[in-house]
């Protein structure tokens, strides 16, 4: 509790601190990439109802995904407190990278726990972390995927708190957590407000992000919240499908339990213990989900959906060959969102998508589903 | 008075630090979880804790994590927790279970209450629950007769240290290092202070847990504290055994050496 109460208090005066503010701004701007790109993807969007759907590029921020938004807040910030590690926990590697970015850009030292089913399926990750000059300890208890390289992050920060910040790449864990990353991430959603307003002459129907821990979601989200015309529309890794049980679908799957320190929905038997989820894109393969979505589902401002396996590839697919854009597979959950929501709004509507992050380190995983390779 | 709070006076008045020894149910398996805890009690053990095996143990180290995996991969259920529980609490000894608090959560926090006081339970020992979300099971304890046992750690600063304590019923667990489950070489330099620190502010039994692994450690332990607390030591007895047989044998043997460890304490 001292270390939370302890960033807690950093958070806040950070938060307050012009100076900080203003640092923060200058990296986003000059190493970061920010403002990102609102694209609009007419092709694409004859595939999704034809309407207009518009793209918020952040795979074209630095590292390739919104991770670095996070990272950088959150390493000025360890900075601030006077601490010279940070550890993080990563699933498909992009908050792992993001954070090793981090480290190198600032001097910290890095160590960063990967599931070790993730270390393969993710290896290009690896190799980058590695390059960046963090530790990255693979994580063989469990089911050895994002919940517990979780678990051991936090045993490891119990044992290290005097030196080490923890850095989670999500909207979820112990309170600061879930608003802290919110609050970093919440610039997305800011310019793309701006943006569509500029692009499209109004704001959009909807808001479309695929959800795993929440961050690039909430953080795309949370602008729109008081604009009530907005709908908000989450996508969740369907897997399998919902009826296997093969999925990591929390929110549309899950119920109300404790897991990470926070009150949130998670997969759970009936003994409460932990499932283990399945997804093709290890970023979306976590049993939780921020609180603030547990609340934007149960207050009915957001809705959520299941995108199974192959729902996402084909949208992976879609963009790919109508825009010329290679997506993340987790973003790709997305795309499939507004496949599907497109044509129910009808060709006056105008839909904003998140794109998370680009597919690169995906290549791989997709050349080896859509037989590419031979 | 409690069953928990009854063996600290007792062991008190005998000039000595109570025992508390923990195994998790369901390794290696059920009914020999039950038979190495039963054993524990006979060779000395004055309190019992049973571990909710739990698919996300965040504060336990390598040992008990890898008793957790092969609890739960051998199928232990809640209902097998409960059963563990009434078997060893009719040796007649307190019984706590050590659990983290989504099982609990999920169950409902006062079914769960109800089956474990019925089930002949004394108490909950939850690592992971806060006293400020602690409301429900708080008034459940209280409606049931059980001990609410939360726990303290090095870092935890003199506010904390007097919310915690004054949740605590039973005795407060103190943490003697920053850190996880499991046995060290050398008892916490900070176990001593902290103790120090909780009298302040409560006059409830204070026992240490984290690390102490054999009779010398317990000793030292017991010259500053209430209660010493080892868990790991027991588990890898178990894990390091050929057949359950003899590693019931190993953890009454090390049952015994503590509890002589802790009729010497090092003052």
């Amino acid at each position: 509790m001292s270390a939370l109460d302890e960033l807690t208090s950093a958070y806040l005066s950070a938060k307050a601190d012009p100076g900080f503010q203003a640092e923060l701004a200058a990296l986003l701007r000059d190493y970061a990439g920010r403002p990102t790109l609102l694209t609009e993807v007419p092709r694409f969007a004859a595939e999704a109802g034809g309407g207009r759907v518009f793209l918020k590029r952040e795979d074209l921020a630095h590292t390739g995904s919104h991770k670095i938004n996070n990272v950088i807040g959150q390493a000025l910030l360890t900075r601030r407190m006077g601490k010279t590690r940070v550890i993080a926990e990563t699933g498909a590697g992009q908050h792992g990278v993001a954070t090793a970015t981090a480290c190198a850009l600032l001097g910290l030292d890095c160590v960063v726990y990967m599931g070790e089913e993730d270390t393969r399926r993710q290896a290009l990750n690896v190799a980058r972390m590695r390059m960046l000059g963090a530790e990255v300890i693979p994580v063989t208890t469990g089911s050895r995927t994002l919940k517990d390289a979780i678990n051991e992050a936090f045993r490891d920060w119990v044992t290290t708190v005097d030196t080490t910040h923890y850095c989670i790449g999500s909207v979820m864990g112990p309170h600061p957590f879930p608003v802290m990353v919110r609050d970093f991430q919440r610039v997305i959603g800011l310019e793309a407000r701006e943006q569509v307003q500029v692009a499209a002459g109004r704001l959009p129907d909807a808001v479309i992000a695929c959800v795993g821990g929440g961050s690039n979601a909430i953080g795309a989200f949370h602008a729109f919240i008081p604009d009530d015309g907005v709908r908000l529309i989450g996508c969740e890794a369907g897997g399998d499908g919902l009826a296997t049980g093969r999925h990591a679908a929390t929110l549309v799957g899950g119920s109300a339990g404790v897991i990470h320190g926070m009150r949130t929905y998670l997969l759970q038997d009936d003994d409460g213990q932990t499932l283990d989820t399945h997804s093709v894109s290890a970023g979306l393969d976590y049993p939780g989900v921020g609180p603030e979505h547990a609340w934007l589902h149960d207050t009915g401002r957001a809705s959520y959906r299941a995108i199974t396996d192959a729902e996402a590839m084909d949208a992976f697919s879609v963009l790919c060959r109508t825009e010329g854009i290679i997506p993340a597979i987790e973003s790709a959950h997305a795309l499939a969102g507004a496949l599907q929501l497109g044509p129910e709004l009808g060709s006056d509507a105008v839909l904003l998508v998140n794109l998370s992050g680009r597919g690169d380190k995906d290549v791989d995983i997709a050349a080896q589903w859509f037989g590419h390779l031979g | 008075m409690s069953t928990v709070s009854t063996a600290f006076e007792r062991a008190g008045a005998e000039g000595r630090a109570a025992l508390v020894g923990y195994l998790p149910a369901g390794f290696p398996s059920v009914p020999d979880a039950i038979a190495a805890l039963t054993a524990m009690a006979q060779a000395g053990v004055d309190i019992v804790e049973i571990g909710l095996p739990y698919s996300d143990p965040l504060m336990d180290g390598p040992v008990i994590q890898e008793a957790a995996r092969r609890a739960l991969a051998a199928g232990t259920r809640v209902s097998d927790v409960l059963d563990t529980v009434q078997a060893v609490a009719a040796a007649g000894v307190p019984v706590l279970v050590m659990t983290y608090w989504n099982p609990v959560d999920h169950h409902g926090v006062a079914a769960f209450a109800r089956d474990l006081a019925n089930a002949g339970g004394s108490g909950l020992i939850t690592p992971d629950l806060t006293p400020e979300e602690a409301g429900p099971w708080l008034e459940a304890a209280a409606a049931r007769g059980l001990d609410p046992v939360f726990l303290v750690a090095p870092s935890s600063s003199a506010e904390r240290i007097k919310l915690i304590t004054a949740a605590c019923g039973g005795f407060v667990y103190a943490a003697s290092v920053m850190g996880t489950t499991g046995a060290r070489d050398a008892v916490g330099g900070q176990a001593a202070g902290l103790v120090r620190r909780v009298r302040e502010y409560t006059k409830l039994p204070v026992a240490v847990g984290l690390g102490v692994k054999d009779p010398s450690q317990a000793a030292e332990v017991a010259g500053f504290a209430d209660g010493v607390i080892v868990g790991s030591a027991f588990v890898r007895r178990l894990l390091d055994a050929p057949d359950a047989g003899a590693g019931i044998a190993a953890v009454r043997d090390l049952a015994a050496d503590l509890a002589a460890g802790v009729r010497h304490p090092d003052r």
